[in-house]
């Protein structure tokens, strides 16, 4: 069985926003109908989104770090959401285990927000029913992409490639690698939901240059070390700054 | 939680209209063993349904308002198996069509035996038909009851005190709203509802305070460390991701301060038990005015709405430790 998921790398999000905007546009292109804002340039701007990336603190000052946290909907392997649902609009789709709502059935009780615990489920003011990420399940098997587009475009967005995106049922898949081998852990563990999407925690980044990497042991111009030494501060491309 | 009043009016209006057909059919059930004496068909049952259909009907009026796309509402009563809200959508309907029948029966006098019991006893449609409102009365309070109390992360609700507390104070609404009834269609009902309505509007403020207290010594489960599964002691959020609003920072905060919370609690055990379980029992010492009994039901009303206020607003959603920061 297949369960399609993202696979978010904390150590690597820099919280550009990207992923919000890209999944926003793309989104409320959709046939699905739009994601409608109210109030865009007023005074209290308010919209739907399915996908939003906050900024937690970690730590006391100074020995701080700030984290980058993006969160849309987990599409749980044991999602609480779907069967609280009266009409049967949300549902976990069999094939790929995308969580899903049906727009044209949702009567927007919003009792399924309420028992999502983690707060990724939001009613849009205009349509009024519940919306949600779908993995842009229109992407995912559009025989008009190609291979590289049939992505969900959070993940197309991310400059620093923070968001994978795979099967995690496959255990050969990039997704499983990436939880097996850095650590992905689940959001809220305690509600046994089991949350398909993962994430990757903050890893120590050490720069490892051993002295003779600096100080170019094969000197190709024979000069080193002419050149006054380059400033803490000072750009350190060897090929500006020394020689 | 945020409390909506579509919500507030639909479970207290309910609550009290199947109080009220609890209520009546008790005394049938009395007056059937002769404990107590028969009333008239029309100007009691019948009078007494109708009441009791039109707070059903204006919970029912009340819950559309709740609903984005109250034009698909019919089809909120297909997932059954696994709703409880789905179960309540089909339940609401069967348990007013029995009272409506209930009260039909005894407009117009149709009432064929259906069986006899040793000693005489007949058992006519109308008793029939008021068992089975009576079970769907108590299956309509546990179904309202499990929406809530099914929520397992919504650790204030998710108790079986949420559901025997919808039981008791819709029952002791109900009971009030039939000791006012007595008061003005059958004086010599008034002493027994009002006793069964003191018993209880005590017996609810009893489940009550075990859930507030229940409440109050509940931790959370969830922190900001499993939130985000970092684990160090100090996270705090700097920014929830956009400065506007979103149905996040609506939907799962009251808005008001603790300040607030706090004395509302005292003033909905005051209005919701104690005031009226004085004035009904002024009903026992046979001083039960109709006016009396009807400020009884009115302030124990209006308790209860504010006692649902407070049943959302101290409702903690896990969610909100995603969304405590604009920045
Ligand atoms: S994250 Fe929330 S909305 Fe998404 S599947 Fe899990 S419970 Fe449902
Ligand atoms: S808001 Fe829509 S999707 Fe959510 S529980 Fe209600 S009907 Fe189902």
């Amino acid at each position: 069985m297949t369960q399609l998921a993202l696979v978010i790398d904390l150590n690597v999000c820099v919280g550009c926003q990207a992923c919000v905007t890209n999944c926003k546009e793309w989104n409320t292109s959709g046939e699905a109908g739009p994601m409608v804002d109210q109030n865009p340039y007023g005074k209290d701007p308010t919209g739907t989104f399915f996908n939003r990336v906050q900024t937690f603190e970690v730590g006391e000052f100074p020995n701080t770090e700030t984290v980058h946290f993006p969160k849309s909907c987990l599409h749980c392997e044991d999602p609480p959401c779907v069967p609280v649902c009266p009409t049967g609009a949300s549902y976990k789709r069999k094939e790929d285990g995308i969580v899903l709502v049906d727009y044209d059935k949702c009567i927007g009780c919003k009792y399924c927000s309420w028992a999502c615990p983690y707060g990724v489920r939001e009613f849009d003011e205009k349509q009024k029913v519940m919306k949600k990420c779908t993995l842009c399940v229109d992407r995912l098997y559009d025989p008009a992409m190609t291979e590289e587009e049939r992505r969900p475009a959070c993940v197309r967005a991310c400059p620093t490639s923070a968001r994978l995106y795979g099967d995690i049922h496959d255990p050969e898949s990039e997704v499983s690698h990436a939880i097996r081998e850095s650590g992905g852990y689940q959001l809220m563990p305690e509600w046994g939901t089991s949350p398909a999407n993962h994430y990757l925690p903050r890893r120590k980044t050490k720069l490892r240059l051993r002295h003779d990497e600096i100080e170019r042991a094969d000197n190709p111009l024979k000069v080193d070390g002419l050149l006054p030494k380059p400033g803490k501060s000072e750009p350190s491309l060897d090929d500006v700054t020394s020689w | 939680m945020h409390p909506a009043f579509s919500v507030i009016f639909l479970t207290t209006l309910i609550g009290a209209g199947q109080g009220l057909f609890l209520a009546l059919f008790t005394a049938q059930s009395y007056a059937l063993f002769d404990l107590l004496p028969k009333q008239d068909s029309h100007a009691f049952y019948a009078h007494g349904s109708l009441i009791a259909l039109l707070f059903l009907i204006g919970g029912l009026i009340a819950s559309f308002f709740h609903l984005g796309r109250p034009e698909r509402a019919w089809r909120s009563a297909t997932q059954w198996r696994t709703s409880w809200l789905s179960r309540e959508v089909i339940v609401l309907p069967a348990f007013m069509g029995t009272v409506f029948l209930y009260g039909m029966a005894h407009l117009l006098d149709f009432k064929p035996v259906l069986a006899t019991l040793p000693g005489n006893i007949a058992i006519d449609l109308t008793m029939v038909l008021g068992v089975v409102g009576w079970v769907l009365a108590f299956a309509l309070y546990v179904c309202t009851g499990m929406i809530y109390a099914c929520l397992r992360f919504l650790r204030e609700w998710h108790s079986p005190l949420t559901v025997i507390n919808y039981i008791l104070l819709g029952g002791a609404s109900g009971f009030t709203l039939a000791t006012v009834f007595a008061a003005f269609a059958a004086p010599d009902l008034v002493r027994f509802f009002a006793g069964w309505a003191v018993v209880i509007t005590l017996l609810g403020l009893v489940s009550r305070v075990a859930s507030l207290i229940r409440n109050a010594r509940l931790k959370p489960k969830s922190t900001l460390q499993t939130a985000i599964g970092i684990k160090h002691p100090r996270i705090v959020q700097k920014s929830q991701g956009f400065m506007g609003g979103s149905f996040n920072t609506r939907e799962f905060f009251h808005g008001k301060s603790a300040g607030f919370l706090r004395s509302l609690k005292w003033i909905f055990l005051l209005l919701a038990f104690v005031i009226p379980a004085m004035l009904l029992a002024r009903a026992l010492t046979g001083q039960g005015a109709m006016e009396l009994m009807l400020l009884a039901f009115i302030v124990q009303y209006l308790g209860l709405m504010a006692e649902r206020w407070f049943f959302f607003a101290q409702a903690n959603h896990p969610q909100n430790l995603y969304y405590q920061a604009i920045g």
